[in-house]
């Protein structure tokens, strides 16, 4: 493991080789370099279209990696300290997939908190695997879901023995971690896989005085945005996996649904992204920190707005707090979060990361600028001096406890019928709802509707949240199982 | 020596001055910094490869920036500047006994520092005893004050690099916020000539339009910047610039200076017709 030194990038360094050897392509892709299309290679830039190339003995194939991109996943694996890495190209999304299909089969038991990503859920629709829900820690002042209690964990391990595996955030959206040691503890112990969704969590692995991350736990899998904090291109990822988890079958299993034409601009991104983490990332992730800080400073001086940070920590569903995430609760200036989302948008020409019913979450990242900070600041201030209003009347809360009837794959197959979604308090719903992002289901198949829920929905719409997951893309009507199911 | 600097003026358009030495280059935390002797402009201050000031035309655009303003409202007592390094706005706000207070936030001490050595043209006044110089961002500053001011100066570079945030909607907000209920704000808006620079110049009216009741823009000649076509920004809570100007009353102060007069200022803001057209275009 220890042959090889974190300044190699060993994809970009065969693409650069290969490249060096004008290679004359009579294999895809048909652009040819570019030289096929030129508007596009006006667009992206010759240097992009030239490393867009096809799988080949010196570059080896990300379906079964044997040279150069074997050995960028044994350096990724190395700077993460995991067991192995594997490249993904289709999001973490897929890399969560792969975990838990890795884990259960149809029909086995996976516990995990209901605020999961929807990835995850999409996943138990494809596996079958049922999920065994604990309902995630809330604070009623700020309104979001929090990390697990080690107790409820507890007990639903106690109560669901035969289960195969627990997934966990870490952190979630807005920065939030479960004490992911002693989870990992207890799981182990009752010989259940751990599985972490790490899409919020890469500079766990980088920075210092950051929460745990999963593989420094011995958490068995972990899903690793490398495109978030990582500074990947969009869609590519890292799949961690640790301990007993066989490398073999976990690869059998991604390859079930991934392409076979990796993206060579998105591996090398990897690889690239890797190198000058495992070489920078201190340094970068303790500037991270410190822009994160600043602004929070200077958001928590105006009047209104509350940037919370580690004093939520509570030793148990706040047990760890990612202060490079800058989660702004926005409702006691009478606005909610996604209503200031869009404001910043519109008029001041400033694109956050999400705002949610009471919360915004702006992302910063080593990318960032002092000035741009400070427009961010100024503006938030502006906002606050010109629009805001009384707080009553606003909703507070982002969390409903789900009525689980159905697994979501029985649910999502189900024979059913479409009803408007005013009408469909106390059916069971066949498809998902959410607000995109954060992407955390309101409704997921085979719960159950209540006028919590509607009510939800109907004020989420109406405060301008992009709302998504029903086959009718206006949501104006639902899917629900037939009442015979 | 035949050496010449050149500036894009546009993508294509180049403006070139004859150079008799480099006199000094350095890179500050913010941006490249340089000082050129040349044949024609004497001394010139260039920030990032832009002329930012010649010893030859600076004369116009600092008569422009402070006495259109402290000529319609000669009680201004208490007044920002934000960017200014090179001291010249300072230089001709100093010559009015009745201000009492300049508050001067550049962003970049190292400007100041070089100004003071090699332009003490401009630089001068800056060590008057009413000049408070702060090295901040503007931005952050202006956002930290409310009614305090009775006039607002934006001096600064382009809306790109170290000045973007002071063309923005929040910062003109933020302006109108830090300035008394009569308060003005004068800026440097750019020239509605080559297209990026207009497109910059629509912007900037844009965001000052929604904020202030009497948001008006004036013109002035200078050879150096693109297309030498310059406005400025003349936003205001209270007064008007020409309603409101005592011509009399300003010249009976008895200031001297080498391109402003009252006509000019109200000549200055009689406008071509395709300049209204791109401002009422953002109205």
């Amino acid at each position: 493991m220890t042959k090889y030194s974190q300044d190699k990038a060993p994809i970009m360094e065969a693409l650069n080789r290969y490249k060096s050897m004008r290679v004359v392509p009579f294999d895809v892709p048909g652009h040819k370099r570019g030289r096929g299309n030129d508007a596009l290679a006006a667009f992206l830039g010759e240097q992009a279209l030239s490393m867009d190339v096809n799988s080949m003995k010196p570059l080896d194939n990300l379906c079964h990696p044997v040279s150069v991109i074997r050995e960028a996943e044994e350096l990724a694996a190395e700077a993460f300290g995991a067991k192995h890495a594997f490249f993904m190209v289709n999001g973490t999304t897929s890399a969560v997939q792969a975990m838990v299909m890795t884990a259960c089969k149809a029909g086995e038991k996976i516990i995990m908190p209901r605020n999961v990503h929807r990835s995850a859920i999409n996943a138990l629709i494809l596996s079958g695997a049922v999920p065994v829900y604990v309902n995630p820690g809330v604070n009623s002042e700020l309104g979001i879901p929090l990390g697990m209690s080690v107790d409820e964990v507890k007990q639903a391990i106690l109560d669901h023995p035969d289960a195969k595996a627990i997934l966990i955030n870490n952190p979630t959206y807005y920065g939030i971690c479960s004490n992911l040691q002693a989870i990992t503890d207890l799981a182990h112990q009752h010989h259940m896989l751990v599985l972490v969704d790490e899409a919020h969590g890469t500079h766990f692995y980088f920075g210092e005085d950051l929460p745990a991350s999963a593989m420094s736990v011995g958490a068995d899998m972990a899903s690793v945005s490398m495109h978030k904090s990582g500074g990947s291109l969009t869609q590519s990822s890292f799949l961690l996996i640790n301990n007993g988890v066989s490398e073999g079958y976990t690869r059998q299993i991604i390859n079930l649904t991934q392409t076979t034409s990796g993206s060579y601009l998105l591996l090398s991104s990897l690889d690239i992204s890797r190198r000058n983490l495992a070489l920078n990332g201190k340094d970068i992730f303790r500037k991270v920190t410190e822009m994160a800080q600043y602004t929070r400073d200077e958001i928590n001086k105006i009047d209104g707005y509350y940037a919370f940070s580690k004093e939520l920590l509570n030793g148990d569903t706040v047990f760890d707090f990612d202060v490079t995430k800058l989660s702004v609760h926005t409702l006691d200036i009478g606005l909610a979060g996604i209503e200031i989302y869009d404001i910043l948008r519109d008029e001041y020409d400033i694109q956050i990361e999400f705002g949610d019913i009471g919360n915004l979450l702006a992302y910063i990242s080593v990318g960032d600028r002092q000035l741009d900070i400070e427009r961010l600041v100024a503006a938030l201030a502006e906002i606050k001096r010109r629009y805001a209003k009384d707080k009553t009347g606003l909703f507070d809360h982002e969390y409903i406890k789900p009525q689980v009837i159905l697994t979501p794959q029985h649910a999502f197959y189900a024979p059913k019928e479409k009803l408007p979604i005013e009408n469909s308090s106390g059916q069971i719903s066949s498809e998902f709802v959410m607000c995109y992002p954060p992407g955390i289901p309101i409704l997921a198949p085979g719960e159950r509707i209540t006028d919590e829920i509607l009510d939800y929905i109907r004020y989420s719409k109406e405060k301008g949240c992009f709302l998504t997951g029903t086959e009718d893309s206006k949501i104006e009507t639902i899917n629900v199982v037939k009442e015979e199911c | 020596m035949n050496v010449w600097y050149t500036e894009d003026h546009s993508p294509g358009v180049r403006f070139s001055i004859k150079l008799e030495r480099h006199l000094y280059s350095g890179q500050s935390e913010f941006q490249k910094i340089d000082i050129l002797q040349t044949t024609e402009f004497g001394k010139v201050l260039t920030l990032d490869g832009l002329v930012m000031v010649t010893e030859k035309d600076e004369f116009i655009y600092h008569d422009m920036i402070v006495h259109v303003p402290m000529a319609t409202n000669p009680a201004i007592k208490k007044v920002l500047v934000i960017g200014a390094g090179d001291g010249g706005t300072v230089r001709e706000l100093t010559k009015y006994d009745s201000i009492e207070q300049i508050d001067m936030v550049e962003i970049d001490q190292m400007v100041v520092d070089v100004c003071l050595e090699y332009l003490p043209q401009t630089a001068s006044k800056l060590t008057d005893p009413r000049v408070h110089l702060y090295y901040e961002d503007g931005l952050k500053f202006v956002r930290n004050k409310e009614n305090a001011y009775d006039l607002i100066i934006v001096d600064s570079t382009d809306p790109f690099g170290p000045g973007e945030g002071l063309f923005t909607k929040e910062f003109y907000g933020n302006c109108y916020k830090a300035l008394h209920e009569d308060g003005i704000l004068v800026n440097q808006h750019e020239s509605p000539f080559y297209s990026e620079d207009a497109l910059g110049m629509q912007r900037a009216h844009q965001r000052i339009v929604g904020f202030f009741p009497v948001c008006d823009v004036y013109q002035a000649h200078i050879p150096t910047y693109p297309s030498g076509h310059w406005l400025f920004g003349f936003a205001s809570k209270k007064f008007d610039p020409i309603q409101d100007l005592d011509a009399a009353a300003w010249n009976a102060l008895g200031l001297t200076t080498k391109y402003y007069n009252t006509d000019i200022h109200v000549g200055s803001f009689a406008l071509p017709n395709y300049v209204k057209e791109q401002l009422t275009d953002v109205e």
